[in-house]
Parts: structure tokens; C-alpha cells; sequence
């Protein structure tokens, strides 16, 4: 057993919201990089150019590299030989409140859906927890926009649907949405498992670094298959036309019933952030 | 093409921007987001005036992050203007000339935008640092209790913008994306 404080926890969370927000991760910055390089269409070519900039512009005036800080979602993974000395999901709150604060990161959550009162310091986190063997803390905080949130969307096609069927909800997703979530995105597909299931398996897919290949060749076709339907849709950066409209792709699966077959596209920005510490 | 206005502006200084043509802003221009958009509809359904003044005025749908000690402002890019939606074309036949945001306009918007001769103009979404850099001043001007969503009046110089919607029912949105793609072939 080993014991990890409640505070080093609000310590680690209260970083990683600031970095996520003002550095993007190295592989969405080389894959906007790329991207830049290989847009044949001038218009979008220098679009891209710009979203670069405004990287460089936010390190530089210190800060974050869009407004929209987003909701802060924490994935926890806790090793079961590790104790929490304290409250845990209090600590990582805390972390978010001391985060958003100090790092001059906009509080974007209200309390309630329909009553819509803000709760002034962007708590609570959306935590997701999972137990793993060993006696390390993995903590990653992914902040989202809602720009792009909102454009996400979720179907339980029937099982004769097949991947065809997959494919045409994927690529109608990107499509239906259009320049509102801030192309190029980058989207987390999960298919399978339940109703709730299949939504957290594409949220979680969207953690998976833009150069690192899906460890199943068949959805590694897959992701390469929908990757070359979507940027062949002309939408383009910001939506003012060009090929790159799709800055990457996973597709996390689970097990499904007999009857059915889900599917949720969790659509993220060309601003998708991450940063992990490891307790 | 690349226009340089100053705001307020008029039906004249907008009549030549096409969709896809660059816009250089200068001048004032107010805030305001979903929850400011509704309050605003209140003040006028009472008979109100509204926060500002709107003839040839021009809005920008943005919440900033909050400005460090020293600072302008934060982090400034647009947010997703079709929230807007429902409450624009009472607005832009109030004079209202300049819309700023950014994502796919409602017909009943388009329609207003030709109706009354205003344009709508895309900030570069997710450009937040970018966009603050044109920002030279800023004060609310009401409604502090909505936080990032009050309404504030700011003073650019030069914010770099995209027409998307024109007074001609241009639409860039549709044009942009359909050129690149006729240039495949």
C-alpha cells in the first residue's frame, strides 16, 4: 500500500489545468504543423498558418490558447495499492478551483442545466475513474470546449447497419457540423458497449495521441478509411473550404449485445488539449 | 479583397464586401453572448433602450478568459454564433450592421443580413491569443453579474475578420468549401 496525499493530488490538477490550457500537446501541434505543410487550397493554407500563430501569440502574452477553458474532465487512473490520504473527488474539485483561478482561465460552469447559475470557479470536474493493477496515480486533465461538444452526437444503429453504417455516421457528424465545432477537429469514435458506454469510450478515444496507431489493424484501416472520406468533404479550415478537415481520428470499441450496435462521435477543435502527471 | 472599416459603419461602407474578402475592424465594438442577446430582448419587449447604440453598431459573440493585472484582456476568439440565432434579425432591423462570430447562420439570419444590408464576419475560432492581440481597451458596460458573459464595449484596432455572409446572400461557408472542391476536378 501506498499512500498519496489528497493534497499533492489538488497540486498536480491545479498544473495540469493551466498547462493544458495554455501549451498543446506536442502531437496535435505536429499534426497542425503537417497539416500546414500538405493544404494545397491558399485560403485554407493560410488559416492554418494563423491558428500557429495564435500558439505562439499565447505562450508569448501567457495566455490561454482559446477562450472557451473549457469543462474540466479529469481521468483518473489509481492504482488499487495506492490510499488517498483525504477526499478524493474534493481534491481534485480543488485542483480545478485553484487552476482556473491562478491561471486566469475562464469559468465556463453552471450549477444547474436549467436554472444555468454559474458556479464561478468552473467546478465541478467531470471525473472518470478507473482502477488499474500497481500503486502510481495517473492524472490527465482534457479541458472541452464547447463549441465542438455541442456538435458531438450518438446512435444506436441496428447490427445490419455494419461499419457501412458506422462509416455514413461518422463522416454525417463531421458534415452536419460544419465550421461551428473549429475545424480541423479531431474526433474520438467509440463503437459498441451500451448507451452510456459507447459515449465514454469516444471521449476517451479523443486521449489517444494524434501518432499513435490503433493497436487493432482493422480499426487502424478504419480510422485511415474515415480519415480520407472526411477531409475529402471540403469543409477545411475553420470552414472556409480546403482539404484539411480532420486533423486525426481514434475509435475505441467494447463489447455490445447481440442487438445492437452503438456509436458516439465525440467531436473535439484543432485545440484539443491534454496534460497527464504521473503520482 | 481586404477592407479596412472603422465602426460605426454604414449600409454604404458594407455594400462592396463579399464573402471570402478580409476585413481589418477599427473602432468600437460591443460583446454580447446568449444570455446578454436574451436580456437585451427583454429591455426591448418593456420598450427599453438597449446597452449601446446600434445603429451601425457591430457585435462580437465572445466570452474572454479573465485579463491578468496589467492586461487588456484574456483570451478573446468567437464563440458559436448560432446561439444567436433566434435573436439577430430583431436586432439587425434595429440597425445593428456587423455580426462577429464564428459557424453556420440561420435563413431567417441570411434573410435579415440582405434585408437590411449588414454582413456577417467570422473571427478565427480557436484563436483566442490571436484574436486579443487587436483589443486595445475594454470596459463593461452592464450586466457584470453574467461574468465572462457581460456586456463589454471594447476598442480594436485592426482585428483581422473573414466576411462570410454579404449583403448579396453570399455565403462563404457554402462558396469556400464548393470552390476548393470544383478545383479538384
Amino acid at each position: 500500500m501506498r499512500t498519496i496525499s489528497a493534497a499533492a493530488m489538488t497540486d498536480a490538477v491545479a498544473r495540469l489545468c493551466v498547462r493544458a490550457n495554455t501549451v498543446l500537446p506536442e502531437d496535435v501541434d505536429c499534426a497542425l504543423e503537417r497539416a500546414y505543410f500538405t493544404e494545397p487550397w491558399p485560403l485554407a493554407q493560410e488559416t492554418l498558418d494563423l491558428l500557429r500563430r495564435n500558439q505562439s501569440q499565447a505562450w508569448e502574452r501567457k495566455l490561454p490558447i482559446c477562450q472557451d477553458t473549457g469543462m474540466a474532465c479529469v481521468f483518473v487512473e489509481l492504482g488499487q495499492e495506492v490510499h488517498i490520504d483525504g477526499n478524493f473527488e474534493q481534491a481534485i474539485h480543488e485542483g480545478v478551483r485553484r487552476g482556473y483561478g491562478e491561471g486566469y482561465l475562464r469559468k465556463s460552469i453552471v450549477a444547474d442545466p436549467l436554472r444555468r447559475v454559474n458556479t464561478e470557479d468552473n467546478t465541478p470536474a467531470a471525473i472518470t475513474v478507473r482502477i488499474v493493477p500497481g500503486d502510481k496515480c495517473v492524472l490527465t486533465v482534457a479541458p472541452k470546449g464547447f463549441g465542438s461538444e455541442n456538435m458531438s452526437r450518438l446512435a444506436m444503429l441496428k447490427p445490419a447497419d455494419g461499419v457501412e453504417g458506422v462509416k455514413k455516421f461518422v463522416v454525417d457528424t463531421v458534415r452536419l457540423a460544419g465550421p461551428n465545432p473549429c475545424p480541423p477537429v479531431v474526433l474520438g469514435v467509440g463503437i459498441g458497449g451500451s448507451f452510456d458506454k459507447v459515449a465514454a469510450l469516444a471521449k476517451h478515444a479523443l486521449l489517444r495521441p494524434l501518432d499513435e496507431e490503433n493497436p487493432d489493424p482493422f480499426y487502424e484501416a478504419l480510422e485511415d478509411e474515415l480519415l480520407e472520406e472526411i477531409n475529402a468533404l471540403g469543409i477545411g479550415p475553420q470552414g472556409f473550404g480546403g482539404k484539411t478537415t480532420c486533423l486525426g481520428l481514434a475509435i475505441e470499441t467494447a463489447p455490445t449485445h447481440v442487438a445492437g450496435l452503438p456509436v458516439a462521435v465525440n467531436v473535439s477543435c484543432h485545440v484539443t488539449r491534454r496534460a497527464t502527471e504521473v503520482l | 479583397m481586404q477592407y479596412r472599416l472603422t465602426t460605426p459603419v454604414t449600409r454604404e461602407d458594407l455594400a462592396p464586401l463579399r464573402a471570402g474578402d478580409t476585413v481589418l475592424l477599427s473602432g468600437v465594438v460591443y460583446t454580447a453572448r446568449d444570455a446578454a442577446h436574451k436580456r437585451m430582448m427583454e429591455l426591448l419587449d418593456a420598450g427599453k433602450e438597449l446597452p449601446f447604440p446600434v445603429e451601425g453598431s457591430a457585435l462580437y459573440y465572445v466570452g474572454p478568459t479573465p485579463e491578468r493585472p496589467g492586461e487588456v484582456i484574456g483570451s478573446a476568439g468567437p464563440t458559436t454564433s448560432g446561439r444567436m440565432d433566434a435573436y439577430s434579425p430583431r436586432l439587425l432591423d434595429l440597425g445593428q450592421a456587423i455580426m462577429i462570430g464564428k459557424g453556420a447562420r440561420s435563413q431567417a439570419v441570411k434573410d435579415a443580413v440582405v434585408k437590411n444590408g449588414a454582413v456577417y464576419l467570422a473571427a478565427l475560432g480557436g484563436a483566442g491569443a490571436l484574436m486579443a492581440a487587436s483589443v486595445k481597451k475594454l470596459e463593461i458596460v452592464c450586466w457584470e453579474d453574467l461574468g465572462c458573459e457581460a456586456v463589454r464595449r471594447l476598442e480594436v484596432e485592426d482585428m483581422p475578420l473573414t466576411v462570410i455572409l454579404d449583403t448579396q446572400g453570399g455565403d462563404l461557408y457554402q462558396s469556400g468549401p464548393a470552390a476548393y472542391l470544383a478545383s479538384l476536378n
